[in-house]
């Protein structure tokens, strides 16, 4: 009974030692986490449910202060039709170019996996590389292959009598779809990849031996095996396409078609420093966490949910 | 035989998608701006490479070497500072058993999933409250703070720090801070790499941050520099031909890191997703 009755209070005493030991190394991160994560959500929260108003005659000339808005912010930015068709257009581009990318990195993952030792290098920094160019840089690039009278893609085209134009109104958004494409596939590839190696090598000699041919082994040994690495990627894609920003922007001055509330980040953007209102911004970047976060773990639920007995490879 | 022709002529297939915007770049860089318009794009014509190069780190009293300075100081620095800050939160969590662990992962864990832009505007908005807006401090101190690498860390930490070495040391005497100097952080170093090697590319390819923070030109990272010369390329035609020479600068270094350090890359960022 005696012994029953310490040994709690033995484990609280070194759970107490082991909290002050782990309070040093972990006390640098939180702080900065506490100032860089959680206080923005704060003031931005706080942002949000405040506006600017201004007394004097007709609201001119007179003083300025903040006042409680409520939810006024809210529903100025769910009301405005830019905004939601902004965050219309992101998740068709996320519903379209996340399974292509995902897909294309995956048959470039199995293909390499397939491929005989001598290529495998070579073809996989090529398709690495452009993860190493900013997705500014890559706008731009390809904002130069776009734009006719620089782009020799387009004259190519025109030379063979198909007029095409990347930034018009339907294009520019696939145009977009592919600059993100570019810039990522390599970088899921490699990930994809790194999975694949961590599958012991027995499991696909058994299974030819079995007779399988390399067509069902991708399908039914490899496949399944990374289904971990393909949910990963595909949260980080989702978060990715919901923050598109650089792309729009540096496209914006070549293309009609894009407009200052193109995507939530680029009205959020226009709206503290171009309209100067930052309280409606705080509202939109509200938003905009929500939904990433919602989608995000929405999305691990659903696969964790199917894949429980699945993943244990 | 005939899988291998047809698996060889898919990727090449691939790597010509890939590699032709980069061929294009190597091309342009060595032209003026009225061939840029003038010559087809895919070939050279009255190449000058030196010359235009040498011009675009001159410009402006030679603005793009400070701001490529820049870039470099901001993901060096915070790359650095990252991997400490997260090497020390990931032994944390894995490694002690305390109340409100669990929690405080959660939390950094819910972290990872919130957009960096989402964060940006806000944190914008609380820093030139307390005057940090517009300095190295506004763009460096968002830089070192990774919750991907905490996670990365304490899920390595957890399978390559054996708790027994860990009891071994302190029955010898050493402080908890030597035995994560010397024990901890050499056992966790390929996850360390990793982690280093995902930030730096993280805060060299940032560019809503200093955007949003920064309207010094002189404390610009090269990506806002060079957008800048895109923005004013209407009035200046030359500034075109800077915006590409200086695009394939910016891009030459970190394509060379890319080519050495991929294989660093495969080995840590799985740990991750294996095992979660």
């Amino acid at each position: 009974m005696r012994r029953v009755s310490k040994a709690p209070r033995r484990f609280t005493r070194t759970e107490a030692r082991s909290a002050r030991a782990a309070s040093g190394f972990l006390l640098p991160f939180l702080a900065l986490f506490l100032l860089c994560f959680i206080a923005p959500i704060a003031y931005a929260l706080y942002e949000s449910l405040l506006k600017v108003e201004r007394t004097g005659p007709l609201g001119l000339g007179g003083e300025t202060k903040q006042v409680w808005a409520g939810l006024s912010n809210y529903a100025h930015a769910l009301e405005d039709d830019r905004f939601t068709a902004g965050f219309g257009r992101v998740l068709l581009f996320g519903a379209v170019q996340i399974p292509l990318m995902i897909a294309f990195a995956t048959a470039l993952a199995l293909l390499l996996d397939a491929a005989s030792a001598r290529w495998v290098g070579f073809f996989r920094t090529a398709f690495f590389l452009p993860y190493g160019v900013p997705g500014v840089i890559a706008s731009i690039l390809w904002g130069f292959l776009y734009v006719p009278g620089i782009s020799p893609l387009v004259e190519m085209a025109d030379s063979m009598g198909w007029d095409v134009d990347f930034l018009g109104r339907g294009a520019v958004l696939w145009s977009i779809a592919n600059i993100v494409t570019w810039q990522f596939t390599g970088y899921n590839m490699l990930v994809l990849i790194a999975q694949l190696k961590a599958v012991p090598g027995e499991l696909y000699e058994a299974a030819r031996i079995d007779g399988a041919n390399a067509w069902q082994v991708a399908r039914h040994i490899k496949l399944p095996l990374i289904r971990p690495a393909l949910v990963l990627t595909t949260v980080f894609s989702l978060i990715g396409t919901l923050q598109l920003f650089a792309e729009p922007k540096v496209l914006k001055p070549l293309s009609n078609s894009i407009d200052s509330g193109y995507t939530p980040n680029l009205a959020a953007y226009n709206e503290a420093f171009t309209s100067n209102n930052q309280h409606i911004a705080a509202a939109e970047a509200v938003l905009l966490a929500l939904v990433a976060c919602v989608l995000s773990f929405g999305f691990l639920r659903l696969v964790g949910r199917r894949g429980k007995d699945g993943d244990n490879g | 035989m005939r899988h291998r022709i047809i698996t060889v002529s898919l990727l090449t297939v691939a790597a010509i998608y890939f590699l032709t915007p980069v061929y294009w770049l190597v091309v342009s860089s060595t032209k003026s701006s009225s061939d840029l318009f003038g010559t087809f794009g895919f070939w050279f014509h009255d190449p000058h490479p030196f010359d235009y190069l040498h011009r675009v780190l001159t410009y402006d009293d030679g603005i793009y070497v400070r701001w490529f300075a820049n870039s470099l100081m901001y993901a060096g620095v915070g790359a650095l500072a990252a991997t400490l800050l997260s090497a020390a939160a990931g032994y944390a969590l894995a490694k002690f058993r305390f109340p409100g662990r669990e929690g405080i992962f959660n939390v950094i864990l819910a972290g990872v999933l919130i957009p960096g832009t989402a964060l940006a505007l806000p944190l914008y908005l609380l820093f030139s409250e307390i005057g940090l807006a517009n300095t190295y401090w506004a763009v460096l101190i968002p830089s070192i703070v990774s919750p991907f690498g905490v996670y990365l860390c304490r899920i390595y930490a957890a399978a390559a720090v054996p708790d027994s070495l860990l009891e071994a040391a302190r029955i010898d005497g050493a402080g908890e801070g030597r035995i994560f100097s010397t024990l901890g952080l050499r056992l966790m170093t390929p996850a360390l790499v990793t982690v280093f090697l995902f930030q730096f590319v993280h805060i060299w390819n940032n560019f809503f941050l200093p955007l949003v923070m920064l309207s010094d030109s002189d404390l610009y990272p090269i990506q806002l520099g060079l957008t800048s010369w895109q923005g004013y390329a209407d009035r200046q035609p030359e500034l075109y031909q800077y915006t590409v020479g200086g695009a394939f600068l910016s891009v030459l270094p970190l394509m060379v890191l890319m080519g050495v350090l991929q294989r660093y890359w495969r080995t840590g960022l799985t740990e991750g997703s294996v095992k979660a």
